[in-house]
């Protein structure tokens, strides 16, 4: 191979001395300034390992002379995630709950903290998109048991609903007809077809009309004589579109028979007061949020 | 000529690594010198002033008129602003760019190498420094191989002292791109400016110093891919530096008189009399008459160097000179030279200037033909739907609202095309809905507008209807529509 290796005419350079039909490749030397950037590669990357946690040790890699850390760096940035949303969060505590729609920008601040919130600690009953299931109210919608404006909205969540061993919750008990011997069956049939009749599910019937007469006597006190529910004791409206338990014949019938009597804790208990505010803001925020303190139409029709 | 014995190796063992051998170009005057003058002029010139002229915008907008705005993401040109949506803007700049580049490469070769490249113009402002300093291509060879005196350290101290202060300017140049110049150049200096900054300005001081100082043509040869793509883009119709051999050989040094008798009679003797000059003006230290080579950067020296001489030595010019590869083989058969123009003017070189005007026009039309405003609508998709009391149906929107003007416009959304559909936004009552929500948007932003929708529960499971946002506050009104679909329970 040696002999073959000759000097490239026009560059002067020595050939490899190979030779693929007659296509020849030269030797041309790399640039001496290229071997110190590879120098410099090396010295960058030993330096490197000084300055930043690099050599494995029995229990944990040095910790460089810089003495940082991942682990450093996310603590740094969350305390300055903090100190920026601290002011905020004061400002929140500092204005009632009532006003905070007054502040559209603290109002929308207390929006997104709540979300956060609400993925952590609601979503489990109410669901990711706080639309609820059987048994857990859709947020969304305007349907509300114990009131929508924002201050009924956060005394139900600071309070909660039926928390046992406390007289502050949010209170209420609807009896047991069926099983405890209120109503027979028959009877629990016909209050079922005026609630279903009432609410346009199905045509006026006999046992409808006895069912209305029914209704006055054991339900209306709670529900009112329209039917139309009472907020003051989270009575629902049973003449709209919305059911929290369904209703269809079997749901209606099991819910007169046996009760339901949902329970949401108190979550005044176990959040702090920014946070309960910032979830008010954000069930409030979901579409179905009142302006105003309950309408008195609807009161005062069920208080009659 | 090359001998057969020196084509044979000699088996030594060669070093695998080379060392840069130095350049020192002689300074030379001529026709191409001088236009390196002005577009050294020029294109410093753009440099350093851009940032520094100003448009008027009102009140709380930017008033410089080229400003890349990478917190706010604007692009702010004279009277145009570009949004990030709309930065196929710079896109069909860019594809103008590599056209252009196939326009001028497969026309006048390596042009942008040889006057307009950065690398080039700080390369030769850097040696006209250096000649400055430490005087003419000899001066500079003796001092290089001169001893460490008290002199020559002082000389050298001042030489690099003078490219530092070059490069620093040049880094420090880049960030008013950037930022408002005024603004940063006092924060700059009172050490008020970002983190970044320093480090660009730093970083780019570096790469000046070092590429313009001592890299030079290394990093034409060894770092730059243009040089690579260039060549490929050019064929034997394109316009380059090149000896004419057929004319020049043989070489007449020295030969007129004592080689004589081995060459034949005087009238054989080409017309390069190896005086060296196009060697010794060369910045990349190349020499053009062994032929096209990638160390060419085609700057044109070598042609005034040899125009110049050749004046001198009563032959005609052109000795070197600008050529294409087929021009050279006619004219060494006997041919008239063509006019450069029609070396310009060819098919191919038209198709891409129709391609790169076309596109440039396309832009140019587009530009005229955008809206300063949009509408766009994101269906809420958890939840898809809600059910309401009273048996309506509630679907969210965030409606996006761009207001791509400079002040406050008041926008009015409608809804269309959805049977008894209402819609209200945040802060208000369904009792207040309607078809219309008027909003605000501050200048120059993009406001995102919840929207409720709601709509009789009967209906298909999916209406497909729109949003028209008009904007009521301008001079032209303007209108956009965003298309969305309203979703109900499955019956």
């Amino acid at each position: 191979m040696a002999e073959k290796k000759r000097l490239d005419e026009a560059t002067n350079t020595e050939t490899v001395g190979h030779e693929w039909d007659g296509i020849e490749e030269l030797d041309t030397p790399m640039p001496r300034w290229w071997l110190w950037t590879f120098y410099a590669t090396i010295v960058w990357g030993l330096a490197y390992t000084i300055v930043y946690p690099a050599w494995p040790l029995v229990s944990r890699a040095t910790a460089g002379v810089w003495d940082w850390s991942s682990r450093g760096q996310l603590e740094q940035e969350l305390a300055a995630e903090e100190a920026k949303r601290a002011p905020i969060l004061s400002a929140i505590a500092a204005t009632p709950v009532s006003e905070l729609q007054g502040n559209p920008q603290l109002f929308q601040a207390a929006v997104e903290g709540g979300r956060a919130a609400f993925r952590v600690n609601c979503v489990q009953c109410h669901g990711s998109g706080a639309t609820g299931s059987k048994g857990y109210p859709n947020l969304n919608d305007d349907d509300w048991l114990w009131g929508g404006d924002i201050e009924a909205i956060h005394t139900s969540i600071e309070k909660g609903i039926r928390q046992p061993g406390h007289e502050d919750t949010r209170m209420s008990q609807m009896p047991a007809f069926g099983r405890d011997g209120l109503l027979p069956p028959d009877q629990i049939a016909d209050v079922v077809a005026f609630v279903r009749t009432v609410s346009r599910q199905q045509p006026a019937s006999a046992a409808a009309l006895r069912g209305k007469a029914l209704f006055a006597t054991n339900c209306a006190a709670c529900h009112g004589n329209d039917a139309k529910g009472n907020r003051a004791v989270g009575a629902p409206n049973l003449t709209d579109a919305i059911w929290l338990y369904g209703g269809d014949e079997e749901s209606l019938t099991e819910t007169i028979y046996g009760s339901r009597n949902g329970v949401m804790p108190r979550w005044g208990e176990k959040l702090d007061p920014v946070t309960v505010k910032m979830l008010t803001a954000y069930v409030h925020s979901l579409g179905g949020g009142e302006a105003k303190p309950v309408q008195t139409a609807m009161t005062g029709a069920a208080a009659k | 000529m090359v001998s057969p014995s020196d084509l044979v190796g000699t088996g030594k063992k060669k070093s695998l690594y080379a060392r840069r051998q130095p350049v020192f170009p002689k300074a030379i005057d001529g026709p191409f010198r001088r236009f390196k003058w002005l577009v050294m002029a020029v294109t410093l010139t753009i440099y350093y002033v851009t940032p520094w002229l100003r448009w008027d915008r009102g009140a709380n907008n930017p008033d410089q008129a080229v400003l890349v705005d990478l917190a706010n993401r604007r692009f702010y040109f004279g009277p145009l602003e570009i949004w990030p949506h709309e930065f196929y803007y710079v896109a069909g700049l860019l594809i103008m760019a590599g056209i252009g580049l196939f326009l001028v490469t497969s026309a006048v070769g390596r042009a942008w190498c040889g006057y307009a490249c950065p690398q080039t113009v700080w390369t030769d402002l850097f040696q006209h420094i250096e000649r400055f300093i430490d005087g003419d291509r000899n001066a500079q060879a003796r001092l290089a191989k001169a001893p460490w005196t008290l002199g020559k350290i002082a000389r050298r101290a001042l030489k690099y002292g003078i490219f530092l202060l070059v490069s620093l300017l040049t880094g420090g140049a880049w960030i008013f791109y950037f930022a408002d110049a005024p603004t940063l150049t006092r924060d700059f200096l009172a050490g008020d400016a970002a983190y970044v900054a320093y480090a660009t300005v730093g970083l780019l001081t570096a790469t000046t110093f070092v590429f313009g100082g001592f890299m030079r043509e290394q990093v034409c040869i060894y770092m730059c891919p243009w040089p690579r793509i260039q060549t490929a883009m050019m064929d034997e119709k394109t316009l380059i530096v090149t000896y004419k051999d057929w004319r020049g050989e043989p070489r007449a040094r020295g030969r007129r008189t004592a080689e004589l008798s081995d060459i034949g009679t005087p009238e054989k003797l080409g017309d390069c009399i190896d005086c060296n000059q196009c060697v010794a003006v060369c910045p990349t230290g190349i020499d053009i008459r062994n032929g096209p080579q990638i160390g060419c950067i085609t700057c044109a020296l070598c042609i005034d160097a040899c125009d110049s001489v050749m004046a001198k030595v009563g032959k005609p010019r052109g000795l070197i000179d600008y050529a294409t590869l087929d021009d050279c083989k006619a004219e060494a058969a006997g041919a008239r030279p063509k006019p450069v123009w029609k070396t310009v003017l060819r098919p191919r070189t038209l198709i891409y200037f129709s391609l790169w005007s076309g596109i440039g026009l396309a832009m140019l039309f587009a530009l005229g033909e955008r809206t300063r405003m949009s509408i766009s609508a994101q269906h809420q998709r958890n939840p898809a739907y809600v059910q309401l009391s009273d048996g309506h149906v509630r679907n969210n929107f965030t409606v996006k609202l761009r207001n791509m003007e400079l002040r406050p416009r008041t926008f009015e959304v409608r809804l269309e095309g959805l049977p008894g559909g209402t819609m209200w936004t945040s802060g208000q009552e369904r009792s207040a809905a309607g078809t219309t929500v008027r909003t605000v948007v501050p200048a120059d932003t993009l406001a995102k507008l919840p929207i409720f929708v709601a709509a009789p529960g009967e209906g298909e499971e999916n209406d497909t209807f729109l949003f028209t946002a008009v904007a009521l506050s301008g001079d032209t009104r303007e209108v956009d529509q965003a298309e969305a679909s309203f979703e109900r329970p499955a019956r």
